[in-house]
């Protein structure tokens, strides 16, 4: 019984289709508010902590020597000489008009640095994920297949070794090996500065870019300078992807229906590779999901080394010249990737495994 | 049975796999030798390595940082130019003469006739005048250095004035000494900007200063031609600009942090100068074939400051007994081989006045006589702040070991630069190590930081070195107000090395080195000129 049929009213005709549009629109407003309260949740967190950390920001701005009156002028302009709670109230409300600020530390808009430098670190995560899911998965997969011979030895010897070397190691021995012995890479910075000027910003995605303009040349080069690091930060995920796989097939192969499906005289490869992968696959969208996650907020080291001018470069510098407003920036725009994620995996989710639709 | 041939069809596919892997790596061996990534940069285009990290802007009205007064020095002209041979007396640099009244208050200049700005126009007086009041009002961090002359933004306008298009007048609060007053106006916050362009760039009021951050209007020997952040700064040479290389049609500064990384590019042939390698890493290219290196002494003293605020560190016999309980010699020849020297004075030398008497050497049985004088014979235990910089914290952990000697227990508190600046400039240190830059090549430059003090109350206006440290001298304020004022160049670097005495006899400050930059080039790269200070690092003569 219904509590319709107990009030005595008559059931409502309600179309499926409407109750389908509702219930959208509802999980999505559910969606849309978990986010904003994520992000106005992080936000506030990074801004106390940037107000409390040991680091004058007037400091990073005027230096070491600025006179007194100087010191005063810097830190009214930037708000700071303001209670607490009224910066907060400005900072959001600059927010809601989408201005994250100035950056102390390059003395532009915000949004203008993460504009130039994000897609650094988006073209270089991308690569280095593709890398790290292409051969991370088979690995995985083929060490959990072969568990406890000599390829499993391999693969998790090989997975090991990605996993526990610093990729900043990695990056210098590949930089002296593969760069300055063999010269089979160019070396650091995403370009050559000969190719300056020649390639129109549009995506600021240089491999994109350089093919949008027909510049092969170009292309061909930037494509020469991200090989190693993209091998080198894909290398540290495939390990991690590797590892992962390896370890949910285990948990997989030694389910009854693999057992079941063997039964049945299916071939090992499709046993394998549709049905253990398969059901491997759902928590493996996470890992993947994560781990291209961590790799958007950029890798610091790697950066450094190959003098990459990413997001994490960016993050380090704001973050050791106490430049709150570039910091806050870079968190809203990481605090977004992850979620975007998520959202991502969890559409995924559904395509893979119906339960979860 | 089904398991076993399952597991051998696995078997024979991880084989094929194994094969495929194999003769993939053979095709990658034969192929990828032949598309070597070929790196020479071009004969008409210098490319440096340098570390810009701390660059925030071009402004020369702004620009305070070691790698933008660097780069300012080759985009603009200034009225004088630093003059390392001698201090005292800077070499004109647009000005082609000038006179001092005889209050000593009153500078006529008059401006050499030819240089012209980046759009072929005369650089006038008009824009000298512009450039200095620009500064002044704008009041960004190195406007203390005009300041000092008593030029303010109520008074600008009045004091520096243009009398025609080649001549104009600068009015100081004192008759102060010339050679201050010169050396002040070949600092780079006096680089002479093109008025038209930068007034027609500005906005609500800036003079043009977001708009110079990254854009040049100068008359130097270089214009900007980009700047793309955390990647490269790109100049193109000025063709007009008397005594450029004739070779060179570009100076390329790419932005790389990692010395190690900067030294392969430069082997590979990738950068053609490197600035920021390590002492062992000068060692292992000076070793090299096709790469020469050298040295230059830089005007940045590295010190030791003790809180005077502290009394155990404010007893006269315990700053003695620290003194005594360094080892300088070996620190410069073990950690710092090339890279530094002792120095024991707060005058670079190079500057007018700058002593190189050092009359400290390790002598742990005299500290330890002096600690008992102070009734500290156990010892005491006490803070070092100093930066995570590896040298500094290299230099900090061998000062660590020999006052352990003499029974002072030094706990180091590494941080980041600013971090521990904050907590030096709010006084709460004990002790604190860290690098000085002197601003201009003057004396008064690192005087008024080391030995003037007006006001020691914590919310003074004025917080000099002296001050952070908690130290008040009233007689050497006065010394070093004075010394200012001191026409006569001999009398006044006499007047700075007694100075520099009197702080050497009795301080709380302990100067330690004198640095030195290391740079490596490849062979065949000449005419890279490193001064005293980031101003007088030149780009225009170099070819290869």
């Amino acid at each position: 019984m219904t509590s319709t049929e107990n009030s005595g009213l008559p059931a409502p005709n309600v179309s499926p289709v409407i109750t389908g549009v509702l219930f959208r629109v509802k999980s999505t407003l559910g969606v849309l508010t978990s986010v904003m309260v994520t992000i106005l949740g992080l936000l506030l967190v990074t801004f106390v902590i940037g107000r409390v950390v040991p680091i004058d920001p007037v400091l990073a701005v005027v230096g070491d020597q600025a006179s007194q009156e100087t010191y005063a002028a810097a830190r009214a302009e930037m708000g700071l000489a303001q209670p607490l709670f009224i910066q907060i109230g400005r900072y959001f409300s600059q927010l809601g008009h989408g201005d994250l600020g100035i950056s102390t530390l390059t003395g532009r808009p915000i949004v203008d640095d993460i504009v130039r430098y994000f897609p650094a670190t988006l073209e270089l995560a991308s690569l280095a994920m593709l890398f790290g899911v292409l051969l991370g998965i088979p690995a995985g997969v083929i060490s959990a297949a072969r568990r406890g011979r000599l390829p499993d030895h391999i693969i998790r010897v090989f997975s090991l070794i990605g996993y526990s070397m610093p990729t900043f190691w990695l990056g210098m021995i590949g930089l002296l090996v593969l760069y300055a012995k063999l010269g089979w890479v160019a070396g650091p910075g995403r370009i050559d500065i000969l190719y300056d000027g020649t390639v129109p910003a549009v995506t600021h995605l240089l491999l994109v870019d350089s093919l949008l303009a027909g510049n092969f040349a170009a292309f061909s080069d930037a494509c020469a300078h991200i090989a190693l690091p993209s091998v080198i930060l894909g290398y540290f995920s495939m390990a991690y992807i590797a590892r992962m796989t390896r370890s949910f097939m285990i948990d997989q192969l030694s389910q009854d229906y693999i057992i079941a499906a063997r039964a049945k005289g299916l071939s090992e490869g499709r046993v394998i590779w549709r049905h253990a992968l398969g059901n491997a696959a759902v928590p493996l969208i996470t890992v993947v999901a994560l781990s291209y996650g961590s790799l958007l907020e950029g890798s610091v080291l790697t950066e450094t080394v190959f003098a990459w001018p990413g997001l994490g470069l960016y993050l380090t510098n704001a973050l050791l010249s106490a430049d709150m407003n570039a910091v806050l920036g870079v968190t809203v725009v990481s605090g977004f990737v992850f979620l975007g994620l998520n959202l991502l995996s969890d559409m995924i989710y559904s395509q893979v495994d119906p339960r979860a639709k | 049975m089904i398991m076993a041939s399952s597991q051998q069809h696995l078997g024979s596919r991880s084989s094929t796999l194994l094969n495929i892997l194999r003769q993939f790596l053979v095709i990658v061996a034969i192929v990828l030798p032949p598309v070597t990534c070929w790196a020479v940069t071009p004969k008409n285009v210098v490319v440096m390595a340098k570390s810009l990290d701390d660059l925030i802007t071009l402004d020369p009205a702004e620009v305070f940082e070691f790698s933008g007064t660097e780069i300012i020095a080759n985009l603009y002209d200034r009225l004088f130019l630093a003059n390392p041979t001698n201090p005292a007396q800077p070499t004109p640099g647009l000005v082609e003469s000038w006179s001092i009244s005889e209050d000593g208050r009153s500078y006529y200049f008059l401006l050499k006739k030819g240089p012209t700005f980046e759009d072929g126009r005369l650089v006038s007086a008009t824009d000298a005048v512009f450039s200095i009041r620009r500064a002044v009002i704008l009041n960004k961090t190195p406007a203390f250095i005009l300041s000092q002359l008593g030029l303010a933004p109520e008074n600008i306008e009045a004091k520096v004035r243009a009398i025609d298009a080649r001549q104009f007048l600068l009015e100081v609060d004192r008759d102060y000494a010339p050679s201050l007053v010169l050396n002040v106006l070949s600092s780079a916050i006096t680089s002479v900007v093109d008025r038209q362009v930068v007034l027609a760039n500005a906005r609500d009021g800036d003079f043009g200063n977001r708009w110079l951050r990254s854009h040049s209007a100068g008359s130097g020997p270089f214009r900007l031609r980009r700047w793309n952040v955390g990647e490269y700064v790109m100049l193109d040479v000025n063709r007009d600009y008397p005594g450029v290389s004739p070779n060179m049609e570009r100076f390329v500064i790419r932005d790389i942090r990692e010395p190690a990384t900067q030294r392969l590019m430069l082997v590979r042939g990738d950068v053609d100068i490197v600035r920021d390698v390590a002492p062992d890493q000068i060692r292992a290219l000076a070793g090299e074939p096709g790469i020469v290196t050298w040295s230059a002494p830089q005007a940045r003293i590295f010190y030791m400051a003790l809180n005077q605020q502290n009394p155990i560190l404010g007893a006269t016999q315990v700053r003695q007994a620290i003194r005594y309980a360094i080892d300088y010699k070996n620190i410069v020849r073990h950690l710092l081989p090339g890279r530094a020297e002792i120095h024991q004075a707060f005058l670079p030398k190079g500057f007018l006045g700058a002593l190189e008497e050092a009359p400290f050497v390790l002598d742990l049985v005299r500290a330890r006589h002096l600690l008992m004088e102070a009734g500290y014979q156990q010892g005491f235990p006490r803070v070092v702040d100093v930066r995570s910089d590896p040298l500094a914290l290299q230099i900090a952990l061998a000062i660590q070991t020999s006052f352990g000697k003499v029974g002072i227990g030094l706990d180091i508190q590494p941080g980041d630069s600013k971090q521990v600046l904050t907590k030096y400039r709010a006084r709460r240190h004990d002790l604190y190590m860290g690098y000085w830059g002197s601003d201009y090549l003057d004396p008064h430059s690192n005087a008024a930081a080391f030995a003037r003090n007006p006001d020691n109350a914590d919310d003074a206006a004025d917080k000099t070195l002296a001050w952070r440290n908690g130290w008040e001298i009233p007689g050497l304020t006065q010394r070093t107000d004075e010394a200012i004022l001191i026409r006569d160049s001999s009398r006044r670097a006499a007047a700075y090395g007694e100075l520099q005495r009197s702080l050497q006899i009795d301080s709380p400050f302990i100067i330690l080195f004198q640095e030195k930059a290391l740079i490596a080039a490849r062979e065949g790269v000449i005419g890279f000129e490193v001064g005293l200070t980031s101003d007088q690092i030149r780009y225009e003569r170099v070819s290869k």
